[in-house]
């Protein structure tokens, strides 16, 4: 996708919330800086150097950073799954349920501007064990299973062992284990999933 | 492979026996859930995409919903496969053109399906003729229940259940219907109509048919936003509307009937005549023109055709189908020709045969 505002390659993909309509700004990074460098908030027509004042645009999604602090958050990755910010703006897909605690300050202003709401009223889990509503520490599973491959990697076998014991503890916590039932399990074979 | 019996049945939601189904189609809700301990599936390996699977399905199956369900490996299908289930409206398109470990299990109505594997790790869909959506969320609502006591779903406190997109956090529901509004289409109203939709923020988008041009006056209503609301209050945002549209459609008949009388019975009589006689037949048309009788057929127009078999013929007429039908790969020139046979037998065999024009 091209900048809207000369023929370089767009990096900062942009929803703004303008008097309760969204608009989306698609912008090179010299033309996102002046963009996001300038006062008013509407994109300038001059080139980057005419923005001098750093007030931040209100509402973007960028959220109100200098360019500057907008590279510096795209670089931020998620401790679980390794996404970076600039990854999850490129694509519009996170990358795993720990994303939304890890980019929560981010997310929370474009998910206002999605839904109007950032609470969710509707149902809510029921959990036995004591366990809590939140699923955030069976997710910990993402990021302790990146370590322990790295560890395999780099063949540090007793971390390796550590992490999968650590892996194990959270899903003997979280996780039924399914009582296989026998008719159904058996004459799946044919048309099941992968071998 | 049991697609081939698919094919000599129709799914409970074309059988154009619910409450208003001469406009209402068909309701559907869906669900998206992602289990906590993965990545998303945009972001999960070869492996984890087929441990996803695997973990899903193993506990769908040992569920009592589950126990009744058909799995197709999605995966290693053949791509007219694929077609044939986006036909039918078991998967999404985008389902059946993703990589990697992916299925779906449907019961025998054709009214549940569980997508492992799409934007989500699990998508679930309630499908039932008419205008019910009632009915569709008290069933899946079982569904996901059932399923949940084995499954430990994504949440957050705050957020809700989490999506690999942000624009389905929090409920993870999508409830639409599908209208059939020739009349506001005829009578130029369907724009006005829509914008008024927009205002309150629900979606409307068109039936899309080979070559993804939209086609024919079939619409989708579906909720916008997700968060925020209950399930029912999302339900009910929907189901509100439904009714004034109704209205809306009934009037804009009436109105045809009443101000263009012999206009109305030419199109649909023209309509009817095309499909009982061409000899070859493009989707688009076939669609268009099924559409007309449809209507035709509500307005008293057309004698002895059964709204079941128009809504079946919808679908049967699609590629996959019928190139499954016939048993074999047809390019586009010979579907046409393909289809067009089809249709003439249809309307000239069976029940249909002594279909007459009033
Ligand atoms: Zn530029
Ligand atoms: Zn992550």
């Amino acid at each position: 996708m091209k900048c809207q505002q000369c023929d370089k390659q767009a990096v900062f993909h942009i929803t703004e919330l303008e008097s309760g309509a969204v608009r989306e700004l698609h912008l090179c990074e010299d033309h996102a800086r002046a963009y996001l460098n300038q006062s008013g908030g509407e994109p300038s027509q001059g080139g980057p150097e005419d923005a001098e004042e750093a007030t931040p645009a209100a509402g973007a999604l960028g959220v109100g950073q200098t360019a500057d602090e907008l590279a510096i958050l795209d670089q931020r990755a998620c401790e679980m799954c390794g996404i970076t910010f600039f990854e999850f703006r490129n694509q519009g897909r996170l990358g795993c349920p720990h994303d939304y605690v890890q980019f929560e300050k981010e997310l929370e202003p474009l998910i206002a501007n999605i839904h109007g709401a950032t609470e969710h009223t509707g149902r809510r889990p029921t959990r036995a064990n004591s366990l809590p509503e939140g699923t955030e520490d069976l997710t910990r599973v993402i990021g302790l299973r990146r370590e322990m491959k790295e560890a395999i990697a780099l063949e540090e076998y007793e971390k390796a062992k550590e992490h999968r014991d650590a892996i194990r503890g959270i899903e003997d916590r979280w996780v039924v284990p399914s009582e296989p039932p026998p008719s159904v399990a058996d004459d799946r074979g044919a048309e099941g999933g992968p071998a | 492979m049991k697609l081939e019996s698919l094919t000599q049945s129709i799914g409970e939601w074309l059988r154009g026996t619910g409450p208003e189904s001469d406009i209402v189609m068909s309701s559907r809700v869906r669900l998206a859930r992602n289990v906590a301990h993965y990545p998303f599936v945009s972001r999960a390996s070869e492996q984890e995409r087929a441990d996803i699977e695997r973990f899903l399905r193993e506990r769908i199956a040992s569920v009592p919903v589950g126990r009744g369900l058909e799995y197709i490996d999605v995966g290693h299908l053949e791509e007219i496969d694929r077609q044939f289930l986006v036909e039918r409206q078991l998967i999404s398109r985008e389902h059946a053109d993703a990589q990697g470990a992916r299925s779906v299990a449907i019961d025998r109505m054709e009214q549940v399906s569980l997508m492992i594997n799409e934007e989500d790790h699990l998508r679930i869909q309630c499908m039932h003729s008419g205008l019910d959506l009632r009915g569709a969320w008290e069933q899946i609502k079982v569904v996901d229940d059932q399923i949940e006591k084995l499954v430990p779903y994504a949440f957050h406190p705050r957020f809700g259940y989490l999506t690999a997109c942000p624009t389905n956090v929090g409920t993870g529901i999508r409830v639409s219907v599908m209208l059939h509004l020739p009349a506001l289409v005829i009578t130029r109203q369907i724009d006005k109509v829509f914008r008024s939709l927009h205002k309150i923020s629900l979606a409307v988008r068109g039936l899309y048919g080979e070559g993804s041009q939209a086609m024919g006056d079939f619409y989708q209503i579906s909720n916008q936003t997700t968060l925020g609301r209950t399930e029912e209050e999302l339900v009910e945002q929907v189901g509100d509307v439904v009714p004034v549209l109704i209205d809306y459609e009934r009037r804009a008949r009436e109105f045809l009937v009443r101000e263009t009388q012999q206009n109305v019975h030419d199109q649909v009589s023209r309509a009817f005549g095309i499909l009982r006689t061409a000899q070859t037949i493009s989707a688009e048309e076939t669609m268009q023109l099924l559409s007309r009788v449809r209507m035709g057929v509500m307005l008293g127009l057309i004698g002895d055709v059964k709204i079941a078999d128009i809504n079946s013929l919808l679908v049967r007429t699609q590629p996959a189908h019928l190139q499954k039908l016939r048993g074999m790969e047809l390019d586009v020139n010979d579907r046409n020709i393909e289809r067009a046979r089809y249709l003439r037998q249809h309307f000239e065999g069976g029940d249909s045969g002594r279909a007459s024009v009033n």
